[in-house]
């Protein structure tokens, strides 16, 4: 019964440690099947994180610690998200800009942004307050009081959000018109545009739903998992989700199933500890797990991973 | 003066200086909006760099590794690579030149020029890598560096805690003196600021640079290879060759940077909770600086002395010194996106010569 709990426990660790993994990388595969490089995920999460802290503790300060406020705060970073991927939008699609460089800029300007805003409005300290109110677990009546597989039957909403996003995303890249316009955007633009369709407009678009994703992933750890904005609370995880992203092939199935393997990763270190098993393998080794599988991913030595064909070229009108 | 304004107006100046000048513009909106005055801001900036003999020392600090990996990123650039894991190099450099310094015991003589190979040696190494499966696998480079930076953080920060851990504490033991790249009278002569002797081996890497590339036949065949690698090839140049040979050399300035910080400024490597920021800074430096030793030089001064005096601004005018972090990103942004300024100035051009 033991282990039957270790299993449960870990299942129940890994989807809440997944879940904001799965929206970023989700978020970065519209944007890359488009063709838009988008290593900005982290960046964008880290609007996200701040936005949806900042939102909910003063919703939470004018409303004295509401249930409603968390959503406000997840809402506004959605919000905020899309509008921050704008200026990687029109640098990559508009001004031909080097996308990996205009990506590193706004991972720059995030960071650089969201403390220094932070510390404007919360008297110089680096850190946003403890967050009043947070999402809470729903669960289901009987089967969550069970001592042993109870938490199955627990989780927050942004994890059930998820298997929305990604269901929904899986529906929208393969089976409607817009899906197919995205992914013929990003494999060949040329052919895209003479068959009329707008591939600046296709391209905009994706990059801003990456933007409302991966935000709404920044925001979802600080409203389950830390409870405020500080400067490491996105820490790598935007790339982790780049390289879940790759690892998952740009695919909405296989790029959750990658992600939920490396959100894994994290939930066995703490479960490895209890056991002792960090005595024998050290946790930086399970940190570069992740990073590692990819590079192998890359190699052809696990599968071989086929990136859009118009990834990170501009399009040019009247080009050929 | 003619000449001067020609001069000035050559595209790969003009957009870099509009684009400073702009992010400096925004940032000083920003600042307005805080609720401070970037007036005092700026100010207290360039007296905290260049006020005092030690700002000047501290300054030159700052500007020191930047060189390294501007010079990183603006090499593999120039071989058609881009190389985003200088962090990673540097930190293995750091590490590589740690180790030496705390596990030999040698006369400074040969002990301090080892250290600085070693780093070396190990940050082309690392970069190496991503050169390889470029070459042999055809694996993006931007993705592997980006993975092999944090391959490299954990297995710095792993190797340090096994093996050259201060009990108790999380960092390295400090390395030898032998090894210092740091002179007590250098530090006197600077009123106590951190300057070392690390600058005049960045400026000898930047005078490295450009002889390979401009006045060697490896440097030809390395920047055609960046031009045109299907021309290169047709030409009988060994594409792939070329690729591994920039990757490592770009990986060596890197690791050579992380060498010589540690060598000249922390002497003890730490376990790293996040990225320093040094690649990432050099990626802004090489851009700024179109990619040439000297231009790489001028970056490195330029974000060097904002970085340092965004210290200044704290005490100066309250202002948190994230905004120059702000201004920096601004910077790349628009370098970046020069086709903003430049349809801006053609545009320009043509009002003024329908005006004639």
């Amino acid at each position: 019964m033991e282990w039957l709990k270790l299993i449960v426990d870990l299942t129940h660790n890994t989807i809440v440690f997944s879940t904001a993994l799965v929206f970023a990388a989700i978020g970065g595969m519209f944007s890359e099947r488009s063709g838009v490089v988008n290593i900005a995920l982290e960046g964008l999460m880290i609007i996200g994180a701040f936005t949806g802290a900042v939102v909910t503790f003063f919703v939470d300060q004018a409303l004295g610690g509401s249930f409603i406020s968390p959503w406000i705060g997840f809402l506004s970073a959605i919000l905020a998200g899309i509008i921050f991927s704008l200026p990687h939008a029109v640098a990559s699609i508009r001004y031909e800009a080097d996308q990996v460089v205009s990506g590193i800029a706004l991972n720059f300007l995030a960071i650089g942004a969201a403390i220094y805003f932070t510390k404007v409005l919360f008297n110089g300290s680096a850190q946003t307050k403890t967050l009043m109110t947070s999402f809470d677990k729903w669960s289901i009546p009987f089967l969550s009081d069970n001592a042993i597989v109870g938490s199955l039957f627990k989780a927050y909403p942004t994890s059930i959000i998820m298997f929305f996003v990604v269901v929904i995303s899986y529906v929208v890249l393969f089976k409607t018109p817009f899906g197919l316009r995205l992914r013929a955007v990003g494999e060949h633009p040329r052919a895209a545009d003479t068959m009329g369709i707008n591939v600046f407009r296709t391209r905009y678009i994706a990059v801003m739903i990456s933007g409302g994703l991966a935000a709404m992933g920044g925001a979802t750890l600080v409203l389950t998992t830390t409870n405020n904005f500080t400067h490491s609370t996105i820490s790598g995880h935007g790339f982790i989700a780049l390289a879940a992203l790759i690892f998952g092939k740009w695919h909405p199935i296989k790029t959750m199933f990658a992600a939920l393997f490396f959100g894994m990763a994290t939930a066995l270190k703490s479960v490895l500890q209890q056991f002792g098993i960090t005595d024998f393998v050290p946790v930086e080794f399970i940190f570069i797990l992740p990073y590692l599988l990819t590079i192998l991913v890359l190699a052809g030595l696990i599968g071989r991973a086929e990136a859009p064909t118009a990834l990170g070229k501009p399009y040019k009108l009247g080009s050929r | 003066m003619k000449t001067l304004s020609r001069w000035l107006l050559k595209e790969s100046i003009i957009i870099p200086l509009i684009s400073v000048f702009v992010g400096l513009l925004i940032g000083a909106i920003i600042m307005l909006f805080g609720g401070y005055n970037p007036v005092e801001a700026y100010q207290a900036l360039f007296k905290k760099a260049f006020g005092n003999i030690y700002g000047i020392g501290e300054t030159i600090r700052t500007i020191t590794p930047l060189i390294f990996t501007g010079l990183a990123v603006a090499f593999a650039f120039r071989t058609g690579l881009f190389n985003i894991g200088a962090e990673g190099q540097f930190i293995m450099g750091s590490l590589a030149a740690a180790y030496v310094g705390i596990m030999l015991d040698l006369p400074a003589i040969i002990h301090m020029p080892l250290a600085v190979i070693v780093g070396g040696v190990v940050g082309g190494l690392w970069g190496g890598i991503a050169g390889y499966l470029k070459a042999s696998r055809g694996v993006h480079e931007v993705i592997t560096t980006i993975m092999l930076n944090w391959i490299a953080l954990y297995l710095s920060n792993y190797l340090i805690r096994e093996y050259l851990i201060e009990k108790g504490q999380q960092k390295s033991v400090t390395l030898a003196e032998s090894s210092w790249l740091s002179f007590a009278f250098l530090t006197d002569m600077f009123n106590n600021a951190r300057i070392h002797f690390g600058i005049l081996i960045a400026l000898l890497c930047a005078v490295v640079f450009y002889v390979i590339l401009q006045k060697m036949k490896q440097g030809y065949e390395l920047r055609s290879v960046g031009l045109n690698p299907h021309a290169a090839e047709y030409a009988g140049i060994n594409v792939k060759g070329n690729i591994v040979k920039a990757m490592v050399v770009s990986g060596m300035f890197a690791g050579l940077g992380g060498a010589v910080e540690v060598l000249g400024v922390t002497h003890n490597v730490i376990i790293l909770p996040a990225f320093q920021g040094y690649g990432f800074d050099g990626i802004a430096v090489a851009l700024l600086g179109g990619n040439t030793a000297f231009g790489s030089i001028v970056g490195a001064f330029l974000f060097g002395f904002l970085s340092f005096g965004a210290t200044g601004m704290k005490l100066g005018a309250g202002v948190p010194f994230e905004i120059i972090n702000i201004v920096i990103a601004l910077v790349i942004y628009f370098v970046a996106s020069r086709l903003i300024f430049k349809r801006l100035l053609n545009a320009l051009n043509v009002n003024k010569q329908e005006e004639q």
